[in-house]
């Protein structure tokens, strides 16, 4: 009985101490993952004077490299167990699946609320990345479905210096391709290398080919194709491959290019190894850790035609969402509208080199960066085409284009392999 | 007392049979359900697409045909030589020789390495433009400059040198596996045909290539594994497919699982199809090694 009463005793005074020694936290703690390792420090450090600000704390959650943090995203989305706020790394197809499966709220309601104050904050090209318009191809719900905390530009890049020892004006930039061709006899002369790029892993080739193609046959005349209007093997698209073919014996290309991963790329054009890079805004920071004292200078991708505007690929950087079944979805809406305030991008921007999504930061950040941002003018991105390509058709494009670079195949030869699949592609399209 | 050992051995291999079923067997059941469907690995829909990820993979994806024979490519030049090689220094390191615990261990360094890193490093070795073009150097200097080559961004030449570092990186396996071999074969059969006159390279294919006959079997078959599965190494020389020159079958699946419109189903299909070539090959071989006992 003793026994009995001392057992009990002892269970209702650890009961009672257990209810009142647990902190009873009531502010949410909010959760973000992310791949971006350059912005890593920069985030924990928002996420303290958030914590300060609001008693609301932030757990910033790194997954690298981007590979392994797609991946990890999707094995989440299976398994229903997305933080409150992610980003999706693809394109608008990846985007649309992870909507259409409920993953992501719409952000509408909130963008719009008192006037649109927070759209209004954005650059309209930054935004469209994020959006659905009424009766697109995804089939989703018009809206916004994400914030982009950063934009991108992808264009040329060359070096000052290297340009001086070539005997040109580093402020007179090649505008034509003609005048870009015609560096590359004194490139090649020079023994120095051309154009470096991380063409070995692709989709950079994609991005050069598509700039050429809106120059040569207008956006109206791309879309077309991706729609199957028009076929790949007609003569403005051969042209667009005679382009690599011209570059290729021109000798403005580096060598070993077709092989080259980005980081090498990089490296090379950070050691003044290479008179031009094909890169995107993110360079400037990676050129900064890699060589301080580079001095180099941003131009558009050479002009072929002049009946179409030079069109560069630009929009949202990297963009965050918010997990439609999250508890704490209000928290995470509060945080990011915190996030993308002025002050939290302009630091964001200072620290890491990255152009602000947020229009009004603008001001405050350094001559090389805002050179990229001019860019966003030019831009388009295929996540705002509304129209997709297939992935089968845009790795043969791909590597067709690596093909015409290592002399394997012609422009016209490449033209024809690739709309057979986009033949066989369509037809698999309709009987779906 | 029986039923509480059996109990205990049970308990005992429990957590591994867990973790099997749960990291293995399910995804493996998962994996031949999703061939039949289309999906993306995301929405909650599937759509049933029968057979028709193994018709396409059988009728018109050349791409994966094409990886399945750059595949075969290499793990051809890794059955010869560098299974050769690895034989050829297990032998001479179970003889008599001076430092052979060093180069034990200097032969089963590569191994051990990442492949990422020894793709880089070597493409570093390799590389005319990005890296120290060390390789050109060296022919240059012993009065080869003709032989001088881009040897990584030349259709020609890409994928041979691959599989030459693969070979590089593997070697220490076969190496551990034919040392340990060697060591079990009774050394009073050397001493027995050197009474009887034999030379070393009579003991050699006598005694010691019969008596090593199942090692080797053993060292051929995981070659096939190792090799036919590759893919690290390639990303880290060339960044990817170059044109189609050095895809592989694991390359192939993972695009699929990861372009722009993933098909997860398809992936499936491509990985049940590319295992069931492997079960296959692994059979001739041990077919093959049982007749020739």
């Amino acid at each position: 009985m003793l026994l009995r009463n001392i057992l009990l005793s002892a269970f209702l005074s650890f009961s009672v101490l257990g209810c009142f020694g647990q902190k009873v936290d009531l502010k949410p703690s909010i959760t973000v993952w992310h791949w971006m390792t350059d912005r890593d420090a920069t985030f924990q450090e928002l996420s303290k004077k958030y914590e300060t600000l609001t008693g609301v704390k932030v757990n910033f959650e790194l997954y690298a490299p981007s590979e392994a943090y797609a991946q990890k995203i999707r094995a989440a989305a299976q398994g229903i167990n997305l933080p409150d706020i992610f980003g999706v790394l693809g394109d608008k197809m990846d985007f649309s699946a992870f909507i259409r499966a409920g993953h992501i709220l719409d952000l509408t309601p909130y963008m719009e609320a008192n006037n649109n104050n927070w759209k209004n904050t954005f650059f309209p090209k930054a935004l469209a990345v994020n959006e659905f318009t009424p009766g697109n191809s995804y089939g989703i719900n018009p809206g916004i479905y994400g914030v982009p905390i950063d934009i991108t530009t992808i264009q040329m890049i060359y070096n000052k210096k290297l340009f001086m020892q070539l005997g040109l004006d580093p402020n007179r930039v090649p505008k034509t391709l003609q005048e870009f061709l015609e560096i590359g006899s004194k490139i090649r002369a020079a023994g120095m290398q051309g154009l470096v790029s991380g063409w070995g892993e692709v989709w950079m080739i994609d991005c050069l080919a598509n700039n050429f193609a809106f120059n040569i046959m207008g956006q109206d005349k791309v879309l077309a194709t991706i729609k199957g209007e028009v076929p790949y093997d007609d003569p403005d698209w051969i042209k667009v491959f005679s382009v690599f073919e011209q570059m290729q014996d021109s000798g403005v290309l580096a060598k070993g290019l077709v092989t080259m991963i980005n980081k090498s790329a990089e490296q090379l054009f950070a050691n003044e190894k290479a008179v031009f890079a094909f890169n995107g805004s993110w360079c400037v920071n990676v050129y900064k850790g890699m060589n301080s004292d580079l001095d180099y200078g941003v131009m558009l991708p050479p002009q072929i035609s002049e009946k179409y505007p030079v069109s560069i690929w630009g929009g949202a950087g990297s963009s965050f969402v918010i997990n439609a079944r999250s508890k704490n979805k209000e928290e995470a809406v509060k945080f990011l509208i915190w996030l993308m305030d002025q002050d939290q991008q302009a630091y964001l921007a200072i620290s890491t080199n990255n152009l602000p999504a947020n229009k009004n930061s603008l001001s405050k950040i350094p001559e090389v960066l805002a050179q990229f941002a001019r860019g966003m003018n030019y831009a388009t991105h295929p996540n705002v085409w509304e129209v997709s390509e297939s992935s089968l058709v845009t790795e043969t494009f791909d590597r067709g284009i690596q093909s015409i670079i290592i002399g394997e195949k012609t422009p016209q030869q490449v033209a024809i392999e690739v709309q057979k699949i986009k033949a066989r592609e369509l037809a698999k399209r309709r009987a779906q | 007392m029986k039923l509480k050992d059996a109990l205990e051995n049970y308990v005992f291999v429990l957590p591994a049979v867990a973790i099997f079923t749960v990291f293995y067997i399910i995804p493996f059941i998962w994996g031949f359900q999703w061939v039949l469907f289309e999906w993306d690995g995301i929405s909650f829909t599937k759509i049933f697409v029968g057979l028709a990820n193994f018709k396409e993979i059988f009728t018109q994806d050349s791409n994966w045909w094409q990886s399945i024979g750059n595949a075969g490519y290499i793990t051809l030049i890794a059955l010869t030589f560098q299974n050769i090689l690895a034989f050829m220094l297990a032998w001479a390191c179970d003889r008599e020789i001076r430092m052979k615990n060093f180069y034990r261990v200097i032969f089963f360094i590569p191994p051990v390495l990442s492949e990422i890193v020894v793709g880089m490093v070597w493409r570093f070795i390799i590389n005319d433009v990005e890296g120290a073009n060390i390789i050109n150097r060296l022919l240059a200097t012993v009065g080869f400059p003709n032989l001088m080559h881009n040897w990584l961004s030349d259709p020609k030449t890409v994928l041979t040198t691959v599989s030459l570092v693969h070979c590089w990186k593997g070697f220490g396996w076969g190496f551990l596996i034919f040392l340990a071999g060697l060591q079990t074969i009774p050394h009073q059969l050397y001493e027995s045909a050197r009474v009887d006159g034999a030379n070393a390279w009579q003991t050699l294919r006598k005694i010691t290539i019969p008596l090593m006959m199942p090692v080797m079997v053993l060292v051929a078959i995981l070659t096939v594994l190792g090799s036919m599965q590759s893919f690290a190494l390639i990303l880290g020389m060339v960044g990817g497919e170059f044109a189609g020159h050095t895809s592989v079958p694991v390359l192939r699946i993972l695009a699929s699982m990861r372009s722009s419109s993933p098909r997860f189903g398809y992936a499936c299909a491509q990985g049940l199809s590319f295992g069931m070539i492997l079960v296959i090959i692994s059979f001739i071989q041990y077919r093959f090694s049982k007749k020739g006992q």
